[in-house]
């Protein structure tokens, strides 16, 4: 071979790698996306169904329900237009509390309920999850338009 | 009084530095002897107020000075000492605080440690290093000053985040940001290298000690946070891939590329445009990373700065320093000639495979960290993408790079006969399938394919590895000579290629063969779990100097024997209102018993998270290799000797030709 066909070779090779490299890039990229989604947006019926995606929100006062003695927790997530009830198994993170914004991963269960995998709470007391700080303010636009637009 | 002399100190370490950059970099270009060397004198000055400024943020946190603002947010009266000094890098302010003074340290090592350059050369890294000091005193000054004050002052401060007072925190950042700043060096050196016309094997002979001294901090940080998180969080997982973790493993991926391509470009002179491309990726990388943890534009633990001015100056600072950098690659790069001709089969090749595998992994990790945020800036959705896209792409991609790990330094430079490299290779492969094939007769049903997979990878590696190094002995010569003839870097990669393997093994067993339980359990219950019985004692109050914590006793117990009694803790930071789990380990070479303890489940029940993780240290062990690694590497004498062979062939150069 010369030095420009090995050069080629070369060249050729490195595209078909880089090629090969990207689709199973974008595949996998594909395939694991989790989108966030607010409890309005639940509500509206905008959920995946049947694929595992992320909901976030306030845990509304008072909506934390333990069985004595049982990992099995219970708790509501609202972005104070619509609440989402949310049933977990597990140790809670130790930045949950009742009146702070979490964000959980899961799937949508039977009768509106969302079953989650994971619940994340943020590691500062001040820190809001910029998700959930975002479906808050989208919510409240949204009912304060319906209320204006009442006559 | 001691704040304001901090920040005067600032001030006029930006002034010094200005100057360090425009003399020397304007007399390179003129060939002004006077004016190159200001440069040296100047980076001991900018070294020498930044770290005085460092020292008045310190004081003022020791002596608890609550009326400067930054102290107030992250300290306490109550707060241990080594938390306080650790403290000062506890937030965004203090930490830019430090990235500036890791900067001027390796700024004035670069100044010492280089009295065998040209000074033309060594005025024109300095210049750039300084332009880079500039950029973050400026940032400092304009948008995160640490030292103003708070009127009227705090009576108490509001404590460091309960997260961050763990020793593991204490050194991860200056180990990390050791490593990001180090990447500076090799970049200021590429760059001075284009700007002088004078990329040659003597510029990659000088980079490479200093690029592998930074990869080896950056591993070292790279690890301790992992091992932090492992021990903080909970959760007992050691990597995440959470974005402010790619953000530093972006820059560790580039940077492994880079130190094998420089040492392609300082033997055989080839490669040399790749290897400045991937100096100013490395550092860009680095740059990157400071800006998505800084900025706050993360959904992450760590992002606890949120400043939209702080995120859009860094932003623009990025873009001047990789733009600027890459017009001056495009104008200079194409009058580079490559000089060493290679053949297809050689191990230039194999190097660039190494080097594409690795940019494509950074690549990988890039798009999933940074495509959501895209995404989301342009209101397109909010989206996440978790660990599974990382595995998918990271399993082919090690799968192949730990292929080609064996066979790159067996192949010879230059060219291979296909047949010769075969026949060298053949008995590691047959010894490793052997030693896979032991592996499942051995474990049986317990075996998985990944498993499998990655004892027959380790073991290549090792087995390739090992005949790699009796090579290098010879029976004329005997043993100890034998090891004398051998250079120092020849161990390092040997030693950082079996930390390699001993990772692989760590994080296939640990992920095959863990188990773990959240359990309830009350006092005096235990729970089985992989053969290790785990019985609930109680728990007491137990106050801290500044915590309270719930602590458990439980007692570790196997076949009726007790081996060892955990006592994790669930504190309560009162200044914060934080609760903060506190696991408690039972650390093995072959396995680590984890217990955290979960929260009060009422009638005495506490819930308790459980895990058996075998090899697990394996993971920590394998990087503390590559950095043994690094540091061989980086003392090889060979470096030293060339350099002042260099020297004295430049002294009868007149000063300022390059």
């Amino acid at each position: 071979m010369t030095r420009r066909q090995r050069r080629m070779v070369l060249v050729l090779v490195l595209i078909g790698g880089v090629g090969i490299a990207a689709a199973l890039t974008l595949e996998a990229f594909r395939n694991n996306l989790l989108y966030f989604i607010s409890p309005s947006e639940v509500v509206a019926g905008k959920a995946p169904p049947g694929r595992a995606f992320r909901l976030g929100g306030m845990v509304e006062k008072g909506s934390v329900k333990r069985a004595k003695g049982s990992l099995k927790v219970q708790f509501v997530l609202t972005d104070f237009a619509h609440s989402v009830p949310v049933v977990y198994s597990g140790i809670l993170p130790d930045l949950f509390r009742e009146g702070q914004g979490v964000v959980t991963s899961g799937h949508m269960g039977p009768h509106g309920v969302f079953v989650a995998t994971e619940v994340l709470a943020k590691h500062d007391a001040k820190y809001m999850p910029p998700e959930v700080a975002d479906a808050l303010k989208q919510a409240k636009r949204t009912t304060t338009s319906q209320v204006g637009a009442k006559p | 009084m001691i704040p304001e002399l901090g920040h005067y100190a600032l001030i006029l370490a930006l002034c010094i530095t200005l100057v360090q950059v425009v003399l020397p970099i304007i007399g390179a270009a003129r060939g002004d002897v006077r004016w190159m060397s200001v440069a040296r004198p100047a980076a001991v000055g900018q070294f020498v107020f930044v770290a005085v400024a460092y020292a008045c943020l310190t004081y003022a946190f020791i002596t608890d000075d609550f009326s400067v603002a930054y102290v107030a947010q992250n300290s306490n009266s109550a707060l241990p000492l080594i938390y306080r000094i650790s403290g000062v890098w506890g937030a965004h302010e203090g930490s830019l605080l430090l990235w500036t003074l890791i900067l001027s340290t390796w700024t004035l090592a670069v100044a010492v440690f280089s009295r065998t350059l040209t000074l033309a050369f060594v005025a024109r890294v300095l210049g750039i290093m300084g332009f880079i000091s500039v950029g973050f005193l400026l940032f400092m000054l304009l948008t995160s000053d640490p030292f103003s004050r708070l009127l009227p002052a705090a009576l108490e401060g509001q404590d460091l985040n309960p997260l961050l007072q763990d020793p593991g925190l204490a050194i991860h950042p200056p180990m990390l940001y050791m490593g990001y700043v180090g990447f500076s060096v090799a970049f200021s050196f590429a760059m001075a290298a284009l700007l002088g016309g004078q990329l040659d094997s003597a510029w990659a002979r000088w980079s490479r000690p200093w690029t592998t001294v930074a990869w080896t901090f950056l591993t070292l940080g790279i690890t301790l946070g992992s091992w932090w998180a492992y021990n903080e969080l909970g959760w007992g997982g050691w990597w995440f891939w959470d974005p402010v973790e790619n953000a530093s493993f972006m820059p560790w991926l580039v940077g492994t590329a880079l130190i094998h391509s420089l040492s392609v470009t300082e033997k055989r002179g080839a490669f040399k445009t790749w290897t400045v491309l991937l100096a100013l990726f490395a550092f860009a990388l680095s740059l990157l990373g400071t800006f998505l943890v800084r900025s706050g534009v993360l959904t992450s633990v760590h992002a606890f700065a949120t400043d939209p001015a702080r995120g859009m100056y860094v932003l623009i600072f990025l873009g001047i320093v990789v733009g600027g950098s890459l017009i001056l690659y495009a104008w200079r790069a194409p009058r580079v000639r490559s000089t060493g001709d290679f053949k297809l089969l050689s191990r230039e090749t194999l190097l660039l495979c190494n080097n594409i595998i690795l940019v494509v992994a950074a690549a990988s990790v890039l798009l999933g960290t940074l495509y959501p945020l895209i995404l989301d800036a342009l209101n397109l959705g909010k989206i996440s993408v978790g660990p599974p896209y990382f595995s998918a792409i990271f399993i082919p991609l090690m799968v192949i790079l730990l292929i080609l790990l064996g066979i790159g330094p067996a192949a010879r430079w230059k060219q291979n006969s296909g047949r010769w490299l075969f026949g060298r290779l053949l008995t590691s492969a047959v010894l490793s399938v052997l030693i896979a094939a032991g592996a499942l007769l051995v474990l049986r049903e317990r075996s998985s394919i990944m498993v499998l997979l990655s004892i027959l990878l380790a073991a290549w590696v090792v087995v390739t590895t090992v005949i790699n190094l009796y090579g290098r002995y010879s029976p004329e010569l005997g043993l100890s000579r034998s090891i004398r003839r051998t250079p120092r870097g020849f161990f390092g990669m040997t030693m950082a290629h079996l930390g390699v393997a001993v990772f692989t093994l760590g994080v296939a067993f640990s992920g095959a063969f863990s188990t773990e339980q959240d359990v309830g359990l009350a006092p005096g219950q235990s729970y089985d779990l992989s053969g290790y019985q785990f019985r609930f004692e109680g728990v007491k109050q137990v106050p801290g100097p500044n915590y309270i914590a719930s602590q458990a006793s439980v007692q570790v117990l196997r076949e009726g024997q007790l081996i060892s009694t955990l006592s994790p803790q669930k504190r309560i930071y009162p200044v914060r209102q934080m609760a903060m789990t506190e696991a408690a380990v039972d650390v093995g070479m072959f396995r680590d018993l984890y217990v955290a303890l979960g929260e009060d489940l009422g009638n005495g029940h506490w819930s308790f998270r459980l895990y058996y993780k075998p090899f697990v240290r394996w993971i920590w062990g394998g990087a503390l290799f590559m950095v043994m690694g690094g540091i061989l590497a980086a003392s090889d004498r060979r470096y030293r000797l060339a350099v002042r062979r260099e020297a004295t062939a430049n002294r009868y150069l007149p000063e300022g030709v390059s």
